[in-house]
């Protein structure tokens, strides 16, 4: 084959793929243009260039504006309060796995996984349907409590406003155990026999096996998701604050995105939400930054 | 094992068995109790008078759902999201899989690298939704389609899996005359149905489950799906309790409208059952899901 020829077959696998490529930039990099937005005192139902171009004004009212800032920390505290509750229970899916794989009931730990894996794939909406049946006023939790003359008045936990964190990061936790534990359940068996069967030739006990080999060999695993999950510090997603959420509760189960969500498309205040995304991304920016850092520092291979 | 336990042994099996057998029950028992109510007499549901098993068996809840007006339609606009996205999704992508494992490709690492990028860099909810608003997706079943259409990470899983294809095989269909396009649909698309199974089940559970694409983009009820439809019900209960804790308007404004219990629970146990039917294949294929992604990271 010529060179010319070549060329031209390397540019014609370009243009094969370039359709699809096409679409990757049509939604996820076109939107850029969308953060002119945060520039702007956008009133919906006008044209751009018909709104008063304003610099960073945006950005400085969400810090000057006292109503903006306390919203601001507000979503900002529960995002972090969520996710912080949430690395405390990170420990659990390593747990969950090496304790599951010690009982040697095969049978016992395929049943016991099928079955905590299947939230994973329940949508929050039905989750709440779930829960809503366990917690209303009239759900089987109250029922059973009152019925036992433990509490003579229903509580209403679906409206309530208190112990929301804790109460999401507890579903998160049903929903995502199970799934998270797969990994580590990957891992274990992938694990030298040999090392076991020398432990137990001195002497090691079930627990010695499980303090000196399970658990050290799965913490590098551990160490690589906690820091992938840093890049998503921020990202909470809407679905589940979005079905919990209600007029009683809205002040301690607004995340950042439900915030933006609720700003931009609730309120239609365009150009205060576009800023807080873009501030957003760039702290998302920053922060995969430090877990591409970490991670190569640790392990010697970059995410990206 | 032909060998006694001994004491600490079975202490272990006990304990363990019991916080794994409780955590098991924790995530089984609300699908049960949820079935149970839909079964059972409507008023007794209501005012929770069922507990651990039905009671005044009864078809009704199941009957009264069926017959709700925009049921048919949203089932429809749901099954065909779910089945036309996730097919087409998995061809887009495999589609570019494939022409990125070309490493004669002009511009490859490039390409490949902005595509990938944007899996850690978003514009941002109010951005990406004003971009599709100028393209015209809103109020349009397109918007369900159309914007999955290009998977990333599926795109990465399905790449790493065509480049374990023996290059040989390509080889000689080259040989054969064979071009692009015939090699990606006759040789290296029919050896991915593993991979393709895995991405497949997860893009059609993630169809399945969405209804916040519905909440930013939709208003005409034509084209609601079953999970949106769920949750406008729930919306209606939750700002009827938010006006009667207010206590100005204590007698039922709105009221009426409102589905009662049972219909709710039943609708849910109706967007659930698919779930269930195809649970037993997911299972089959997620740890591999899990792993390859686990690899990737």
């Amino acid at each position: 084959m010529g060179t010319k020829k070549k060329q031209w077959n390397r540019f014609k696998v370009f243009l094969y793929a370039l359709p699809a490529i096409a679409l990757v930039f049509i939604f996820h990099y076109m939107p850029l243009w969308g953060w002119s937005f945060a520039f702007f005192q956008y009133k919906p139902g006008k044209s751009l260039f018909d709104c008063a171009f304003v610099g960073w004004d945006n950005f400085t009212t969400l810090f000057g504006n006292v109503v903006m800032r306390k919203n601001l920390l507000r979503v900002l505290l529960n995002t972090f309060g969520i996710h912080f509750l949430g690395y405390l229970f990170s420990p659990l899916p390593l747990l969950f796995a090496v304790f599951l794989s010690e009982m040697h009931n095969k049978k016992f730990q395929k049943f016991v996984q099928s079955v905590t894996t299947l939230p994973n794939f329940i949508g929050w909406v039905i989750i709440y349907s779930l829960v809503n049946s366990f917690f209303s006023t009239s759900g089987l939790v109250n029922n059973l409590l009152m019925g036992l003359g433990i509490t003579s008045e229903p509580f209403n936990l679906m409206t309530s406003g208190d112990h929301v964190w804790i109460r999401m990061v507890l579903l998160q936790q049903w929903k995502n155990l199970g799934w998270s534990a797969i990994v580590y359940f990957a891992s274990i068996a992938g694990i030298d026999q040999e090392m076991f069967e020398a432990a137990m030739v001195d002497g090691a006990n079930r627990m010695q096996r499980i303090r000196y080999i399970s658990i050290p060999m799965l913490i590098p695993t551990f160490f690589v998701l906690l820091i992938m999950s840093i890049g998503n510090f921020l990202n909470t997603g809407v679905d589940q604050y979005l079905a919990f959420g209600n007029a009683l509760n809205k002040e301690t189960i607004e995340v950042l995105d439900l915030y933006v969500y609720n700003l931009g498309i609730g309120s239609g205040q365009i150009s205060f939400s576009v800023a807080v995304g873009i501030m957003k991304s760039a702290v998302a920016l920053v922060l995969f930054g430090m877990a591409n850092f970490a991670s190569k520092k640790i392990r010697g291979t970059s995410v990206f | 094992m032909g060998k006694k336990m001994s004491a600490a042994d079975i202490t272990y099996n006990v304990l363990c068995g019991i916080v794994f057998a409780v955590f098991s029950i924790i995530c089984i028992f609300p699908f049960y109790y949820l079935f149970i109510c839909t079964i059972s007499d409507p008023s007794l549901v209501e005012v929770g008078k069922i507990v651990f098993l039905p009671k005044g068996l009864t078809l009704k809840n199941y009957r009264e759902v069926l017959r709700l007006p925009n049921l048919g339609n949203s089932a429809l606009v749901t099954l065909g999201r779910t089945v036309l996205g996730t097919a087409s999704s998995l061809f887009v992508t495999s589609y570019l899989a494939y022409f990125f494992t070309r490493t004669e490709m002009w511009g490859r690492k490039f390409w490949y690298r902005a595509v990938v990028a944007t899996m850690y860099f978003s514009a941002g909810m109010i951005p990406v939704y004003l971009n599709n608003k100028m393209l015209g997706l809103l109020n349009s079943f397109w918007i369900y389609i159309v914007p999955g259409l290009v998977g990333v990470y599926n795109m990465i899983l399905v790449k790493t899996s065509m480049e374990s294809v023996p290059a040989e095989l390509e080889e000689s269909a080259v040989l054969d005359g064979a071009g692009y396009l015939t090699r990606f649909t006759k040789i290296i698309l029919p050896l991915q149905k593993p991979i393709l199974a895995t991405v497949g089940l997860f893009t059609a559970v993630g169809h399945w489950n969405d209804f916040f694409t519905t909440q930013l983009y939709i208003t005409k009820p034509k084209l609601y799906t079953l999970q949106f439809l769920l949750y406008e019900f729930q919306n209606q209960v939750k700002n009827a309790a938010s006006q009667i804790n207010s206590a100005s308007e204590a007698a039922g404004v709105g009221g009426s409208n409102i589905q009662p219990t049972g219909i709710r629970l039943t609708l849910t146990a109706i967007v659930i059952i698919p779930i269930m039917l195809v649970y037993p294949f997911i299972q089959k294929y997620y740890v591999k899901g899990v792993m390859i992604g686990a690899v990737k990271g």
